[in-house]
C-alpha cells in the first residue's frame, strides 16, 4: 500500500501539536501563579467552599456514549422513544417519562413492570431504593447488577443512523440522476463533487486490491466508504443534526467489520482456504501455522472494528478534553487556548474522518482481495 | 469498559439499516453511476482511439502525397531528360546530315570544278591550238617567204609542240 505517508503526516502533526501543547503548560503556571495569588487575596472567603472536582473522563464518556434523549441546548431535550422487549412483550414510552434522570431514581411503570435508567441503560427496578435513592443494586464499582430488558429504543445514535442514511440516499440518488440527465456529458454540481471520490474508491481502492473482479464489490466498498465518511463528519458537528458518536460506537463498527468478514469468508476461493489449512510449509509446522492462520481470519475484522471505533472515539475525547480545560482550570483565560487547540484538532479530525473511511475501505478491499486472489 | 460492549439495540438497527442502505444505494445510485462513468470512459477511449487513427491516417496521407510528389518530380525529370536527349539527338542528326550534305555538295562542287577545269583546259587547249595554229599560220606566212627559214621554223615548232 502506498498510503503510509498519510499516517506519517498525521502522526507528525499530532506530535508537533502535543509538543506545543505540553510546552505551553510547562511554561504558563509561573505566569498564572501570580494572577492566582492576586485573586486568592480577593476571593479568599470564597475558596473554602471547595468546588466539586471536575471529572473530564466522566464528562467525555458521557458525551460520546449513546443517549435516550437528544440534548439540544441548556435544559432543552428532544425526547426519543424507548422501545423495550420485556418479559411481558414489547413496551414503549417516551424517554421524557424518566424526567432526564440518569441515576436510576425515577421509576417508569408499564405493563406491571418498573424500569429505571442509569448511565443511559435501562434496568428492571429493584423493589426498594438503596441509600442513594436509586432503585438499583450496585456492586463495589458502582455498576448496576439489575437485570436488563432488551433495549430496542430509537436512541440518539439510531436517529443519527437514520439521518445519515437519508442524507446518503438523497445525495447519491441526486448524483445518479445527474448521470441520467446528462448522459455522456461532463459532471455538474453535486455530481462533480462526488465523482472524483467515487473514482478514487474505484481506481485507488478497489482496482489495485481486487483485480479484474472489482466490480462485484464496488457497491459494498462505496457504501462503506461513504457511510463511514459521512457519519464521521456528522459526528464532528457539535450541535443538533450531528453530535452523535455513531462511527465511534463499537456496535456500528462491529456490524461493518462483520460485513467485511462475511464477504471475505463467503468469497474465499480454494487457494485462500488452502493457504489457511494447507500452507506451503513442512507438515510439522501446521501445528503452529494453521491455528495462527485461523486466528488471523478473525483478527483482521476485529482490528478493523477496533481501529475505526478507537480513532473516532479518541478524536471526540480529545476535542472534549480540550474544551474541558476551561472547567478544569476554572478560568476563562484558558478559553482562547483551549478553543484554538480544539479548532486545530477539529481540523485534524476532519482529515481523520476521511482517512479512517479510506483505511476501513482499503483494508476491506485488501482482505477480500486476498480471499479471491487466483493463485500464489 | 462500557464503551467496548456493543448495545444490542444498535446492533440490530445498524445491521438492518446498513443492509437496506447498501441495497438501495446499489440499486438506485451505484449501478447507474458506475455504468454511466464506465460508458463515458469507454466513449472517451473510443474518441481517443479514433483521434489516434485519424492521426495515423493523416500521416499516411501526407506520406502518400509526398510519395506522389516525389514520383511526379521524378517523372518530370525523366521527361525533361528524354526531351533533352531527343533534342541532342535531333541536333546531332541535323549536324550529321548537314555535314554529309555539305560534304556531298563539296564533292559535287569539286567534281563540277574538276569538270569545269577539264572543260576549261580542253577549251584552253583548243584555243591554244587554234591560237598556235593562227600564230603558226602568221609566222609561217612571214617565214614562208623565205624557204630555208620556213623549213627551220617548222622543224623547231614541231619540236616545241612535242615538248608540250
Amino acid at each position: 500500500m502506498d498510503c503510509s505517508h498519510v499516517f506519517e503526516f498525521k502522526v507528525k502533526r499530532l506530535i508537533v501539536v502535543f509538543t506545543l501543547f505540553l510546552a505551553f503548560f510547562s511554561v504558563t503556571p509561573a505566569a498564572f501563579a501570580q494572577v492566582d495569588t492576586a485573586q486568592v487575596t480577593e476571593d479568599s472567603h470564597a475558596q473554602p467552599e471547595a468546588k466539586e472536582k471536575f471529572d473530564i473522563g466522566k464528562f467525555a464518556l458521557h458525551h460520546i456514549a449513546d443517549s435516550h434523549s437528544w440534548h439540544v441546548i441548556g435544559h432543552t431535550y428532544i425526547d426519543l422513544p424507548v422501545i423495550l422487549y420485556t418479559k411481558a412483550g414489547f413496551v414503549n414510552f417516551s424517554s421524557a417519562d424518566f424526567n432526564h434522570d440518569d441515576d436510576g431514581k425515577v421509576i417508569v411503570e408499564r405493563k406491571g413492570q418498573r424500569f429505571v435508567k442509569m448511565h443511559e441503560k435501562i434496568y428492571y427496578a429493584s423493589d426498594a431504593a438503596n441509600e442513594h435513592g436509586q432503585f438499583l443494586s450496585l456492586d463495589e464499582k458502582h455498576h448496576a447488577s439489575n437485570e436488563r430488558p432488551l433495549d430496542l429504543s430509537i436512541t440518539k445514535n439510531v436517529c443519527t443512523l437514520f439521518l445519515s442514511i437519508i442524507i446518503l440516499l438523497v445525495v447519491f440518488i441526486n448524483v445518479a440522476n445527474g448521470y441520467k440527465k446528462r448522459v455522456g456529458k461532463s459532471p455538474k454540481g453535486l455530481q462533480s463533487w462526488m465523482e472524483p471520490i467515487i473514482l478514487f474508491v474505484r481506481d485507488d481502492i478497489a482496482k489495485p486490491n481486487l483485480g479484474h473482479k472489482y466490480e462485484r464489490f464496488m457497491p459494498y466498498l462505496l457504501t462503506v466508504f461513504f457511510f463511514i465518511w459521512f457519519n464521521n463528519m456528522l459526528g464532528l458537528i457539535p450541535f443538533l443534526p450531528g453530535g452523535a458518536n455513531l462511527t465511534g460506537n463499537i456496535a456500528v463498527t462491529m456490524i461493518l467489520a462483520i460485513a467485511t468478514f462475511c464477504l471475505t469468508v463467503f468469497n474465499g476461493n480454494k487457494y485462500y482456504w488452502k493457504h489457511i489449512f494447507m500452507p506451503d510449509v513442512p507438515w510439522w509446522m501446521y501445528i503452529v501455522m494453521v491455528p495462527v492462520e485461523l486466528f488471523g481470519i478473525f483478527t483482521k475484522p476485529i482490528a478493523l472494528m477496533i481501529r475505526l471505533f478507537a480513532n473516532i472515539t479518541a478524536g471526540h475525547i480529545l476535542v472534549l478534553s480540550l474544551i474541558c480545560l476551561v472547567f478544569v482550570f476554572n478560568s476563562l483565560y484558558i478559553a482562547p487556548v483551549s478553543i484554538a487547540f480544539a479548532v486545530f484538532i477539529g481540523a485534524i479530525e476532519l482529515l481523520v474522518a476521511f482517512i479512517q473511511a479510506f483505511i476501513f475501505t482499503i483494508l476491506s478491499a485488501l482482505f477480500i482481495g486476498m480471499a479471491i486472489e487466483e493463485h500464489h | 469498559m462500557e464503551l467496548l460492549l456493543p448495545e444490542f439495540g444498535l446492533v440490530i438497527f445498524q445491521s438492518i439499516a446498513f443492509l437496506l442502505l447498501m441495497f438501495l444505494l446499489a440499486k438506485f445510485a451505484w449501478k447507474p453511476v458506475l455504468a454511466a462513468i464506465k460508458e463515458r470512459e469507454l466513449s472517451i477511449d473510443e474518441a481517443l482511439n479514433k483521434a489516434e487513427l485519424a492521426k495515423q491516417e493523416m500521416t499516411r496521407l501526407t506520406a502518400q502525397n509526398e510519395e506522389l510528389m516525389k514520383s511526379a518530380r521524378a517523372e518530370r525529370d525523366l521527361i525533361l531528360k528524354e526531351a533533352k536527349t531527343l533534342k541532342d539527338s535531333i541536333v546531332n542528326e541535323a549536324k550529321l546530315s548537314a555535314q554529309t550534305e555539305g560534304a556531298k555538295l563539296i564533292e559535287k562542287a569539286k567534281i563540277e570544278i574538276e569538270n569545269q577545269k577539264k572543260a576549261a583546259l580542253a577549251e584552253l587547249k583548243n584555243q591554244v591550238s587554234t591560237l598556235s595554229l593562227d600564230i603558226a599560220e602568221r609566222v609561217l606566212r612571214n617565214q614562208l617567204q623565205d624557204k630555208a627559214t620556213q623549213q627551220d621554223l617548222v622543224a623547231n615548232l614541231l619540236k616545241d609542240v612535242e615538248l608540250n
